[in-house]
């Protein structure tokens, strides 16, 4: 194996399979979605495979359709802070990344959340700051639904802004701790923001954490959303999953971030990916085809077809060909979830054409079009798909979405991590103890290099 | 089931110990005081003297102003988390504070701990008192304890209604119809109050215990009030036997009275480095009954509480010598049959009650 330093490093993320209509229960191999036992399995195998981090999910409402819980798919999950706290005592390196709302929690405190989270492993807590606006996921918080659409990056820009002042708020020097002097914490400054969102004042309550900051991802597609994240983040989780459209994307949000005065390279974009493996290319069409009739069952394609149709389709037959009437446009059917499309009557058209051309029935077209990013094949194949992507700078990484919980990753670490190390575009070990060690990132309060060696 | 034989004990850890100077004491080792380090070992003298209760106080206080007290806190929540798969056995019991913090997190947050730790996540009600905290959320102004309280209470009652908001058997997988949930089991809480609403359900299923033992801190009429109503657990923090014993008297559930404790093996010593702290750091009065001198001491105590009162809570002036000897030298005294059961409310007694809409629907 020849080791090639210049070679661009694949970074991959371990996604905790929960609420989405990826993962699999239906499997009998499918174990508990919120024991303990399920997310360490998971972690430690992703440590295992010296994944950057873990990462989690997060909504803070079950979803509704037609008014009522939608209950074919998992629901149900526990709160992230508090998992990923549990991790750090079972994992040592791996990154623990945290989907956290910017519209249902105050500055002061998830700030001080995520620094207890970096105080507690030892520099590897990242926050996915994502934003929800919806009244509908208000109703469970005491500022429900008070958020105008267009201020949630607003609201996310000023927490952020905040917490920053409150992770750099204690000088990093400032915890003394000297018996002899007798000074345990000196150079803790107030913070002080008045804003259109909340004005807060005060000290922070932690010294720096090893990170300084924790690793900020960022999740959201609208211009406003990849401004922010241009802006704030150091990573950046995006559905654009095809090549090619993650070489547009990659290109623009690298764009961006110059245009904000960052370095393109800093940026990390990582797409969330789903893999199904097989010893032969056939095999692992056949095993994929398998997963996505089982994401897919007759239910779940009558319950997709409602968000598209915006009205009640109980009793139709998905063996069959497409509803044949036009869609209700203005229906919010389905509450708690990203919405899915934008038009619906040319949502439907499109399908009807598609459907038509292949010889479909209804739910067949949602078993193809609802499917995600996918590496199907080999492990050489995979291992080869997804150095390829990376090289062609489509993105920097993946996070993993395995189909399964808690084993999903397990036969990826067996079989693709040791082909990607032969490739020579992953890590053999660990190189350092933090989340931005392995991630590359600086820490925030690192001192250029130019003035270090002035 | 099996209830803790003999008197309760819980500690209550707060970074070198409660005193603000007594990181300044050999063996504090207090660079670390915000390392899992540092909370490791604690937790596994706790555990390993199989004591009932290990709670980790919060507030969103920086506390002192002085450079030599200790100050800086880490999250409750966090730390206990971080615990959990560390420890086996004592009960893990955040403080969560009500007064800035959304109802809806609390409840999920301390249910994810009774998953983490398999059953041992208990709950510390607190309240924020302060206009330094208030300014922290810009939220609204700090207001007077009965307010609080009155919060507090409406908290708790909505924290445990979206707690029973999943009955125990909701995730049914059914392969026939392809549903994960029954959503019949699912139910919405619908809680309006004077503070805030909450719709519900919880998007954590029903925890290991059901509902997660809630303690709550006497100190005032008005936090009598609602640990009378709410309380699996009271704390007294009492300056003496007769404020005990007259709380005591109006509270049904487990009592615990809180001591503040500083150990040494031998009593003058004790006592030089209480006055020692007291010098280095002036001015920090008891919170509740203390106790300075001997496990010997402390025992004696224990043996012969209040009135109504089941057991106590040791909070250390300093840490971890105050621990030890708690561990090495006190619990071993006290006559406690070790714990044979699983859950915290398996310690206290407690039946894990079915959900409430699981009652109702039976009705
Ligand atoms: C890849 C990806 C993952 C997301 N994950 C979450 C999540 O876990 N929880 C959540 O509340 N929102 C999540 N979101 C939603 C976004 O935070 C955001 O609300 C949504 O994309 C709308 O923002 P936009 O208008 O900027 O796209 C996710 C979005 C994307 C693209």
């Amino acid at each position: 194996m020849t080791q090639r330093a210049s070679k661009r490093q694949v970074h991959l993320g371990a996604h905790f399979p929960g609420v989405n209509n990826t993962t699999v229960w239906r499997d009998p191999r499918a174990g508990s979605q919120v024991d303990f036992s399920s997310f360490e399995h998971l972690a430690r195998t992703a440590e295992r495979g010296l994944m950057d981090f873990f990462f989690l999910a997060e909504g803070l409402r079950l979803r509704e359709q037609r008014g009522r819980i939608h209950d074919l798919d998992v629901v149900g999950r526990p709160d992230t802070l508090t998992v990923l706290n549990s991790l750090a005592s079972v994992t040592t390196h791996l990154g623990l990344a945290g989907t956290i709302n910017a519209t249902f929690n105050e500055a002061a405190e998830v700030a001080r959340q995520f620094a207890s989270l970096d105080h507690l492993s030892g520099g590897r807590a990242a926050w996915n700051v994502v934003t929800s606006s919806d009244a509908f996921t208000g109703e469970n918080f005491r500022r429900g639904g008070y958020l105008a659409h267009a201020d949630r990056y607003v609201r996310a820009r000023e927490v952020l802004d905040v917490a920053r002042e409150f992770w750099d708020s204690w000088a990093p020097d400032a915890l003394v701790a000297d018996p002899a002097t007798g000074v345990f914490a000196r150079g803790i400054t107030e913070v002080e923001h008045h804003g259109a969102q909340f004005d807060v004042r005060g000290p922070g309550l932690l010294p720096r954490s090893p990170q300084g900051h924790p690793v900020l991802f960022q999740a959201g597609d609208s211009d406003a959303g990849r401004e922010f994240g241009a802006t704030y983040a150091d990573a950046i989780f995006t559905m654009h999953g095809t090549l090619e459209a993650g070489v547009r994307f990659t290109a623009d949000m690298r764009a961006r971030a110059v245009r904000n005065g960052r370095s393109g390279d800093e940026l990390k974009i990582l797409p969330g990916a789903t893999f199904v493996l097989g010893d032969t290319l056939e095999e692992a069409k056949e095993n994929a085809r398998e997963i996505r009739f089982l994401q897919v069952g007759p239910e779940q394609a009558v319950a997709f077809l409602e968000q598209v149709w915006g009205r009640d389709l109980t009793g139709f037959d998905p063996s069959g060909p497409l509803p044949a009437f036009e869609p209700e446009v203005t229906s919010d059917i389905a509450q708690g979830r990203t919405r899915m499309t934008k038009d619906p009557r040319e949502t439907a058209r499109t399908w009807r054409e598609l459907a038509a051309a292949n010889g479909w029935t209804a739910r067949e077209l949602v078993v193809e079009v609802t499917g995600r990013q996918q590496f199907v094949g080999t492990p050489e194949q995979v291992a080869a798909e997804i150095d390829e992507y990376v090289q062609a700078d489509a993105c920097d990484g993946f996070i993993l979405v395995p189909h399964l919980t808690p084993a999903g990753l397990d036969e990826f670490v067996e079989k693709v991590v040791p082909l990607l190390q032969e490739r020579g575009s992953y890590r053999t070990e660990y190189a350092g103890q933090t989340l931005r060690d392995h991630l590359g990132l600086q820490h925030p309060h690192a001192v250029p290099s130019v003035r270090a060696t002035a | 089931m099996s209830t803790q034989i003999g008197v309760t004990i819980g500690v209550e850890l707060d970074a070198a110990g409660r005193h603000p100077a007594a990181w300044r004491l050999p063996g504090a080792r207090p660079a670390e005081l915000f390392t899992a380090a540092h909370w490791r070992r604690l937790a596994e003298t706790v555990d390993a003297a199989d004591l009932d209760l290990l709670v980790v106080p919060d507030s969103f206080r920086l506390g002192s102003s002085d450079d030599r007290d200790q100050r800086g806190r880490l999250d409750a929540v966090a730390v206990t988390a971080n615990l959990a798969p560390l420890t086996r056995r004592t009960g893990l019991v955040p403080v969560v504070t009500t007064t800035h913090t959304e109802p809806f997190h609390t409840q999920k947050a301390v249910a994810t701990l009774d998953f983490t730790s398999r059953g041992r996540a208990g709950w510390q009600v607190e309240v924020s008192t302060t206009p330094a905290e208030a300014d922290l959320f810009g939220r609204k102004a700090a207001a007077a304890p009965e307010v609080l309280w009155r919060e507090a209470a409406e908290t708790v009652e909505v924290v445990r209604r979206l707690w029973d908001s999943w009955e125990d058997d909701a995730v049914v997988k059914d392969l026939a119809t392809g549903r994960f949930v029954d959503r019949d089991k699912l139910h919405y809480v619908d809680f309006a109050g004077e503070n805030f609403s909450v719709k519900g359900p919880s998007i954590t299923p029903r925890s290991p215990q059901g509902q997660p033992l809630v303690i709550v801190p006497v100190r005032d009429e008005p936090s009598l009030a609602v640990a009378a109503a709410h309380a699996d657990v009271a704390r007294l923090e009492a300056h003496d036997v007769p404020t005990a014993t007259r709380w005591a008297a109006g509270l049904e559930g487990t009592v615990l009275l809180d001591v503040e404790v500083l150990l040494r093996r031998d009593a003058s010593e004790a006592q030089d480095v209480a006055a020692h702290l007291d010098e280095l750091s002036p001015g920090h009065g008891p919170r509740a009954l203390r106790h300075v001198g001997t496990p010997a001491s402390l025992v004696e105590l224990l043996r012969d509480l209040p009135q109504g009162v089941g057991g106590a809570v040791l909070v250390p002036l300093d840490l971890p010598a105050t621990l030890d000897l708690v561990a090495s030298d006190v619990v071993p005294h006290l006559g406690r049959e070790p714990f044979t059961g699983r859950t915290l409310r398996d310690r206290f007694g407690l039946p894990r009650p079915a959900s409430r809409y699981a009652v109702e629907a039976t009705r």
